[in-house]
């Protein structure tokens, strides 16, 4: 076996360090797929969680918060928080771990801060490969904070078996919460800072919502949690919500449908990624791309008649069976 | 894709002034580095775990309390004894130039005190990385 997947498997810290770097930087592409596909055999045991919001509802607070709960239970826990990187220097500021890191020194605890390095939907592009790294190495729980940016976080649905929506006052009216995205990707809402104004009223207006979603829909019930993450109040009953909610989605059968989901989504998406690699190479053969630019400009031909013809010969050339 | 430069600025010991600490962290950001930043008031036990766990390549030490001469070799050491020897401390804050030659010796690859242009920083982190 690799001798980085054995480390994993053993939970080496440092070799789990190492490995999500290697899943990140993406540069030792064979290395890195046989990490992978060494560990997937061992995957499945951990149950992920994705927390996401808008910036500034408290994330890291509350995850601070349902760490201690997790710890109290004996878990292990790998957080995975993910910061934007600036799209001009590709420099990030990653300081989610600033609200947790009391927990520092805990050896059950993982935390890994990721740059988006570029990706959209408020995960990093390794995040899902960094998430099997984890399960391997025996982690009960892995949670991943998304950026925060608002109304098309909608990746981290796809990489967690439930997730935790966090809410604030103060910030639209209901409109904002009708609106499609967000909204529709929590399993759990969480309306944090329940000591400011308008709290119960941000409450009536999200159950208002879920009743619109839910009407007609077969899937368990969306729970609505107040909390303070800074107060120390409703994190406990919002744990065994989430406790609670994993278990009907095991037992409902829910959560085999959801990986599964997962699992057609990342199948496309290796396909899609090694294709277009494969196109790329293709396109850049002896500078074949300047060449059919320049035919298209001078209207020698047009783009679809030039490519229909080109693919053929493309996928002749790359032996397609 | 390339392989990106992580940097953990941190604070350890109990001065709570942040703001050279911000400072750099900012710069280094804007210089395009990764920088994982964990504020005031760290052990070094803590700050050696976050950079195992987050696999960084520097670690950027801020201190103004006076304390430089026992925390810093601190975090050096506990480095060396968790095997993490090949990532590289430097070290900032109120230093007196005597003390400088010292911690370089054990261990902190280069000091950076007050009004010292973050081009040198940056030139340091390029000349090592």
């Amino acid at each position: 076996m690799q001798k980085l997947a054995r480390q994993v498997l053993q939970n080496n810290i440092r070799a789990i360090a190492k490995a999500i770097s290697l899943v990140e930087n993406g540069v030792e592409t064979r290395k890195k797929e046989t990490l992978i596909d060494t560990l997937h055999t061992h995957c499945g045991h951990g149950i992920t969680w994705g927390i996401t919001g808008p910036p500034g509802a408290g994330k890291s607070s509350l995850l601070d918060r349902l760490i201690e709960q997790l710890r109290h239970d004996n878990k292990k826990i790998a957080v995975i928080a993910v910061d934007p990187s600036s799209p001009f220097t590709g420099g990030a500021i990653l300081g989610d771990r600033l609200r947790m890191q009391k927990h520092a020194t805990d050896d059950s605890v993982f935390i890994r801060s990721m740059a988006s390095r570029g990706h959209l939907g408020g995960v990093a592009g390794a995040t899902g490969d960094a998430i099997k790294i984890f399960d391997a190495a025996g982690y009960d729980h892995i949670i991943i904070e998304t950026i925060g940016v608002g109304q098309t976080e909608i990746d981290v649905m796809e990489l967690s078996d439930i997730v935790l929506l966090v809410l604030v006052p103060g910030l639209g009216d209901e409109i904002q919460a009708l609106k499609a995205g967000v909204m529709e990707i929590g399993d759990i809402f969480i309306i944090n800072k329940k000591d400011i104004d308008g709290a119960d009223r941000l409450r009536t207006e999200v159950e208002y919502v879920l009743n619109l979603k839910n009407n007609g829909e077969n899937r368990s019930q969306h729970p609505v949690i107040m909390t303070s993450a800074t107060l120390n109040e409703g994190v406990d009953e919002a744990y065994s919500v989430i406790q609670s909610y994993h278990q009907v989605l095991v037992e409902n059968g829910e959560l085999a449908i959801k990986r599964k989901e997962r699992i057609e989504k990342e199948l496309k998406h290796i396909a899609a990624t090694k294709i277009k690699e494969s196109v790329d190479k293709f396109l850049n053969i002896d500078d074949r791309l300047d060449r059919w630019i320049e035919e298209v400009f001078q209207k020698k031909v047009s783009p679809y008649k030039l490519l229909n013809k080109k693919i053929g010969e493309f996928l002749q050339e790359i032996d397609w069976k | 894709m390339i392989k990106k430069i992580r940097i953990l600025i941190a604070k350890p010991g109990l001065d709570g002034h942040d703001r050279g600490a911000k400072y750099v962290a900012r710069a280094l950001k804007d210089a395009g580095y990764e920088v994982i930043y964990t504020g005031i008031r760290q052990t070094p036990e803590a700050i050696v775990k976050t950079a195992i766990q987050e696999d960084v390549d520097f670690v950027g030490l801020s201190l103004l309390s006076g304390a430089h001469n026992e925390l810093f070799p601190k975090v050096v050491d506990l480095l060396r004894e968790k095997e993490a020897a090949d990532i590289v401390v430097f070290g900032g804050g109120v230093i007196p130039d005597s003390d400088i030659p010292s911690l370089k010796e054990k261990g902190i690859r280069a000091v950076f005190t007050p009004g010292a242009p973050i081009k040198d920083i940056i030139n340091f982190i390029e000349s090592v990385k």
